[in-house]
Parts: C-alpha cells; sequence; structure tokens
C-alpha cells in the first residue's frame, strides 16, 4: 500500500533530522546539522535492502515517488512564500552569486576531465562525440 | 454579488492547502507551456515556475507589506503550508529514492572527486560573494553559499541553520540564476570546455550540481550527454544538504 511507502519516507525524516538536532547538540551548534542529508541516506539505504529482499512492493513505491514527482511544485511554493522584497533590496547578491559560481565552474569541467582517465567503465567504450 | 465573493473567499482560506494545489499547479502548467512556446524549450519550465514563484512573492510582499511572500495573503497562505520547511524536507528526501547504490559506485572516482569540488567551490563563492555584499555572519554566508549550490541547498541549510527569509530569498534568487546561466550558456561553451564525451559530462554534471540547469544545457548541447551529467547531479543536492548544514557552517564560522 502506498502509505507504507510515505511511512518509510517519513520515518528516514524523522529519524534524519533527530540525528542532525543530535550532531548540533554535540558540536555546540543552535542548528539542525545535515539532518536532511542523513535522511537521504537513509532513505537510499533502506530502500535498497528492501527491495533487494523483495518486500517493497511497487505500489509501497508509489507512496515515496508521488512525493518526488511534487518536488517542483513544492519549490515553486517555496519560492513564493519567501521575503522577496527584502531580498530585492540586496540588488546584485544573487546574480553576482550565480554568474560567478557557474564561470568558477565552467572553468573546472577541463581541469577535472584531465585527471586521469580512470573510471566511466564500460560506458565511455560507447563514448559519442558531439558534432561541433 | 458581494456575497458571490464572501462564500468564494470563504472556501478559499477554509482549504486553504487545496487551493495551494490548485494555484501553483496553474503555475507550473503555465509556465511549462510558456517554456515550450516561447522559449522553445531552451529555457526549463521548472526555472520559469521557480521565477513566477519569486514574483509572486514580490507581489505579495508589496501588497500586504508582510514577510511570507503570496502567503500574507489570506487565501493563499496554504502556499506557505505547501513551500514550508515540513513538506519541502519531505519532497526533497523522496527524491534520493530510486538511486541505486550501484549507480553511485558507477560514478567512479572522478565523479566523486567533481561532486566534492562542485559542492565546496559553490558554497566558497556563494559565502565570499555574501561577503563582500555585507552579509558576514556565517549563517547567512553559508545559505548564500548553499543557493550558489543549488535553489534547494540554500534553502534547507538556511531553514537548519535558522537564517532569515530575506536571506533565503537570496540564496533561492542565486540558485535559479546558476540554474538558467547553465541551461542557456552550456551549448555554446561546450566545446570550449572538452564538453563531448561521457566523461566530461560526468564531472559537468557534478561540478554544477543544477539537475534542471545540467540536464537542460546537455541536451541542448547533445542529448546523449544527459543521462552521465545528471546521473552526478542528483547527488549533489543531497551531499550539499549534508555538509552545508555541518562541516561547511562549522568552517565558515571559524573563518568569520
Amino acid at each position: 500500500m502506498p502509505i507504507y511507502g510515505t511511512a518509510l519516507l517519513s520515518i528516514c525524516l524523522i529519524a534524519g533530522l533527530i540525528a542532525g538536532r543530535l550532531i548540533g547538540m554535540a558540536v555546540g551548534v543552535d542548528a539542525n546539522v545535515g539532518g536532511v542529508g542523513i535522511a537521504m541516506l537513509l532513505l537510499i539505504l533502506a530502500s535498497d535492502w528492501l527491495r533487494r529482499t523483495g518486500r517493497l512492493k511497487p505500489l509501497d513505491e508509489s507512496g515515496i515517488t508521488f512525493w518526488s514527482s511534487v518536488y517542483i511544485p513544492i519549490v515553486v511554493a517555496m519560492a513564493a512564500s519567501q521575503n522577496v522584497v527584502a531580498a530585492l533590496r540586496a540588488g546584485m547578491v544573487p546574480i553576482v552569486a550565480g554568474v560567478a559560481v557557474v564561470v568558477v565552474s565552467f572553468a573546472l569541467v577541463p581541469l577535472l576531465s584531465r585527471v586521469k582517465a580512470d573510471d566511466v567503465g564500460t560506458s565511455s567504450n560507447t563514448a559519442s562525440r558531439g558534432d561541433e | 454579488m458581494s456575497e458571490l465573493v464572501d462564500a468564494l473567499q470563504s472556501v478559499l482560506v477554509k482549504y486553504s492547502l487545496v487551493t495551494a494545489f490548485a494555484v501553483v499547479g496553474t503555475m507550473v502548467w503555465l509556465s511549462y507551456f510558456v517554456s515550450r512556446r516561447l522559449t522553445l524549450g531552451r529555457i526549463h519550465g521548472s526555472a520559469i515556475a521557480i521565477f513566477a514563484g519569486l514574483v509572486l512573492a514580490y507581489v505579495g510582499g508589496v501588497s500586504t507589506g508582510g514577510k511570507k511572500g503570496i502567503a500574507d495573503i489570506e487565501m493563499l497562505s496554504g502556499i506557505g503550508l505547501m513551500g514550508g520547511a515540513m513538506l519541502r524536507d519531505l519532497a526533497i528526501v523522496a527524491t534520493a529514492f530510486g538511486v541505486s547504490l550501484d549507480e553511485f559506485r558507477r560514478t567512479g572516482f572522478s565523479g566523486i572527486v567533481s561532486l566534492l569540488a562542485g559542492v565546496l567551490l559553490s558554497f566558497a563563492v556563494g559565502a565570499v560573494v555574501a561577503w563582500t555584499a555585507g552579509y558576514r555572519d556565517a549563517v547567512s554566508m553559508t545559505t548564500i553559499g548553499g543557493g550558489a549550490a543549488t535553489y534547494i541547498v540554500g534553502p534547507v541549510t538556511g531553514t537548519a541553520l535558522g537564517a532569515s527569509s530575506e536571506v533565503m530569498a537570496l540564496s533561492v534568487a542565486a540558485g535559479l540564476v546558476k540554474s538558467i546561466l547553465v541551461m542557456t550558456l552550456t551549448p555554446f561553451v561546450a566545446c570550449m570546455i572538452g564538453l563531448d564525451n561521457p566523461r566530461s559530462a560526468l564531472i559537468f554534471g557534478g561540478l554544477m550540481g543544477t539537475t534542471s540547469g545540467v540536464a537542460g544545457g546537455l541536451a541542448a548541447t547533445d542529448p546523449r550527454l544527459v543521462p552521465y551529467g545528471a546521473m552526478t547531479a542528483t547527488f549533489y543536492t543531497g551531499l550539499g544538504c549534508l555538509l552545508g548544514p555541518s562541516l561547511i557552517f562549522i568552517v565558515i564560522r571559524a573563518l568569520v
């Protein structure tokens, strides 16, 4: 049943957030330290294990896939409820930050590509070059 | 007539979350329509939809004088619930589902290096820009740095650290600028940065991280490269959410 998937997802999120809270307390930060990231790891591990042991049915999975499919609409709602008026007073910050990070990241692509051609495994055999 | 308005208003206020689904769904539909028809798919529908969300938040802020964007309008208060930390984190964690461990192993060494380099670099660049602009507390610097990673990492980091809504809006906007730039510029710089094989596409995805930007940019460059870039990019937001409000925040706090 879909609710099993949603319950698994919720348990992972809550466990991750509690872990993040505890880590925060341990390092003396009043914040949730990495909780959402921990929850994602938990979900990957839990669903991998459940699927391998055949205990996660397609119908159960739909209770998780629904939430990942409404991710963009939820981000749109998040954007629509931010204090944009105050942010606009900061003017160029988002544009400068966005442009700077893209330029630096583009520049790094050829540098990292040169670091030994070790992996990508079999897929690099099927490498098909672009036309430009 | 005013009875009709009253009836409408009372229903919309009482069922505010349902109203939000209807409004946001319509916005997303319109944005994907604009993406297909007016930009010929060059700018992904999701980026247009998020931009429309920011515009709506501005309209709400100007018309009500509040701090919660369009959610300050009573009828649309459900948008605040829909886009609040609770449902947002649930949806973000759900996106990790379907990532198989085998796939992660296949990204190999260069995939992991590019992911780490991409996440750390984005935070560093964003934090420096924030600092130069006068946001000199560690929480704001980390949150804006997260926005320079992706428009998800920013607000997730900001919520975890207790950043102000203003700083969170900045981080969303920075992430959006990045996503749109990657989508539109990639085909033009592809040959300059050697983006013409699966290996460099994989590294590209790990460095850029914005899934919509990477997928859109690679699709416009060479559609065969999309799965390689998207594979590493899908790990990026998770890694950012893990490292941002933890290691990176602690380092930035120690520096300032």
